[in-house]
């Protein structure tokens, strides 16, 4: 397929649509409501199904009633809505339903502001809501990757049966980018019969299914627990990725940067080299399960004095960078979280100023 | 020998956990009856609420979503949207349905989604321990109003079914009781005419049920029973509120942006 200029808010919508998922359910929130005007005429053409919810709280909860009746289904939001989306999140984990949630981050905290934004970086990896519970988070920094993250994002649910989150800044939602949708990517919709309350007749049997996440019992709901315990293990070994960027030879910093923030970085780091400063760059694409080895055997190569956290926030992911470096080099953080993204003058100028400081 | 009265296929063998003089039991029991009657129970999905019916799962037996608090009409929605063909209803108390669920349960029976809810109305939060509900009497004194329902304070209890009933969409939408064998029989008429419009793909449907709570009233079964005749009832009248001919209107009639 040839590639086709595209908003990213409407590439994640078409991505999900040659991914297989033919069910969105939404309330428009800005700066990610093209998602749900696109779909709104979208699905219909593909005999999908659209549904402009009553809030961000009944959205979730069709999330959750489809992704039981066994089909694939996603919505997507930006911060505040996914703060009341946040409860849903919980009891999905904990029904073990797999479903996928776009946000496409704009400044908080409170309503904040509609201009770009990382600072759900924590919200989605460490405290998505209530109970010990856990998403696969994957954080795009083109439309391209987006697009593709997406499209990799639901048999990622249906693996684990755990909901994936695309967390994408504003502007990943809003640029124009060439994209496409890469056929190797589409995917067939896992037997749910297992569990699914898809209706007896449907799957053939004479026993129903339950779909639910109270356990009384202490003892059951522990082993609950211990089942998304071991999910959220096995997401770290066999899901964890990342870009490693200009860290071939020796160089005198390491950034740590993801999404938008990260394009940044390497046209800094571009331009800083012709300066014979040499940076070396670790880009999560996944944040939860986070890069930690990368993100380590980075920050321990020979020469490198330093590891910065440039991220749009006031500084969330340099918790998580600070936790693998454990202490062998000094780590900084450098950010902004009130919609300006910061330019490669400034990390340029934050870097020179960071190594003329040790 | 025939037997002529029997358990409905549709329910466990399973005690259930209700309170002496609850009467969940009889409305479980009316929603299985129904199930059978329309040979639906390999194609029907069950919502499970939160409060006293949270493990209605554990005694009607077919495929069930267990709700958080609320939410049932927008998983019922979910569902619904992506299987048509399946048979969704969900069960819902007052807490959960009047309280912290008012949201969904408008927006769903304006869509026209074509579930059905068994909305049990007892005047009291359940399971928590008798707090208030936005159904309870004034005066009714409950562990969050030990003095009283003070409507000066906290508004006038809410007619669920009238509220609905004032919707444009069409719907069926009625009140219904099970104090007595008369009122049970009209209960069940009720609940299997709501399942057929579901079935027919017609309207959203809605059957209040007055039910009773002995603990947390305070109150033997027999006074319980009495008490939604004399106190219930009247405030709470009993009947159709609204049947999907009742009001012939079409986009045509009401007038479109085009």
């Amino acid at each position: 397929m040839p590639k086709v200029l595209m908003k990213g808010n409407e590439a994640i919508a078409e991505a999900a649509i040659r991914a297989g998922c033919l069910n969105y359910f939404a309330y428009p929130i800005t700066p990610q409501s093209e998602v749900a005007e696109y779909l709104s005429w979208r699905m219909p053409e593909v005999n999908g199904v659209f549904l402009q919810g009553e809030s961000e709280v009944a959205v979730s909860y069709m999330i959750f009633g489809a992704a039981g009746a066994g089909v694939r289904v996603f919505t997507t939001s930006s911060s505040p809505g996914i703060s009341l989306m946040s409860e849903a999140i919980s009891y999905l984990c904990g029904a073990q339903l797999p479903a996928v949630f776009v946000n496409i981050m704009r400044g908080g905290p409170g309503l904040g502001g509609i201009l770009p934004s990382q600072a759900d970086y924590l919200q989605a990896t460490k405290g998505i809501g209530h109970g010990d519970c856990r998403l696969l988070v994957m954080a795009p920094a083109s439309v391209q990757e987006a697009a593709e993250m997406v499209m990799t994002a639901f048999p990622l649910a249906e693996k684990y049966r755990n909901p994936v989150m695309i967390l994408g800044d504003g502007l990943i939602g809003q640029m124009m980018e060439p994209v496409e949708f890469p056929d190797q990517l589409k995917s067939e919709a896992s037997n749910k019969d297992g569990w699914a309350t898809n209706g007896m007749d449907h799957r053939g049997s004479t026993t129903r299914n339950l779909v639910k996440s109270l356990f009384l019992d202490a003892e059951q709901l522990n082993d609950n627990n211990l089942i998304l315990r071991a999910k959220y293990e096995r997401m770290k070994k066999e899901d964890v990725r990342w870009e490693c960027w200009n860290t071939e030879e020796t160089y005198d910093a390491l950034i740590v940067s993801y999404g938008t923030m990260s394009r940044v970085c390497k046209t800094a780091i571009s331009m800083l080299k012709e300066e014979g400063i040499e940076v070396g760059l670790v880009r999560p694409q996944t944040l939860f399960p986070f890069p930690e080895q990368a993100v380590r055997q980075a920050a321990q190569k020979e020469g490198c004095r330093v590891v910065l956290s440039v991220e749009m926030s006031m500084g969330q992911m340099v918790e998580d960078v600070e936790r693998c470096v454990q202490g062998a080099l000094p780590v900084k953080w450098y950010g902004k979280c009130g919609g300006d993204v910061p330019t490669p003058e400034e990390i340029i100028d934050l870097v020179k100023t960071t190594l003329s400081s040790l | 020998m025939a037997k002529t009265f029997k358990k409905p296929d549709c329910m466990t063998d399973q005690k259930t956990h209700y309170c002496p003089g609850c009467t969940h039991g009889i409305i479980h029991r009316l929603v299985a009856e129904t199930i059978d009657e329309l040979g639906i129970r390999g194609r029907t999905v069950g919502i499970a609420p939160v409060g006293c019916a949270v493990l209605a799962y554990n005694y009607i037996d077919c495929d069930f979503q267990e709700a958080a608090h609320g939410r049932a009409p927008a998983m019922a929605t979910g569902i619904k949207r992506v299987r048509p063909d399946l048979m969704v209803f969900t069960y819902q108390g007052d807490g959960d349905l009047a309280s912290i669920g008012m949201g969904e349960i408008i927006h769903a029976a304006n869509r026209g989604e074509k579930f059905t809810t068994i909305f049990v109305n007892n005047a009291i939060y359940g399971m928590t321990g008798g707090q208030m509900a936005p159904t309870t009497m004034p005066n009714q004194r409950t562990t969050t109003t030990p003095f009283g329902r003070k409507s000066d304070e906290v508004g006038m209890p809410i007619r669920v079914a009238e509220l609905l009933g004032t919707l444009v969409t069409p719907g069926y939408i009625t009140r219904q009781t099970v104090i007595s064998p008369k009122y049970i029989q009209k209960a069940k008429r009720a609940i299997k005419q709501a399942f057929i419009y579901q079935m027919e793909k017609r309207c959203y449907s809605l059957v209040e049920v007055l039910s009773t709570c002995p603990t947390n009233w305070g109150m033997t079964p027999q006074d319980a029973l009495q008490w939604v005749q004399d106190v219930l009832m009247p405030y709470y009248p009993l009947g159709d509120v609204k049947v999907p001919d009742s009001e012939k209107v079409t986009e045509a009639a009401a007038g479109t942006a085009n």
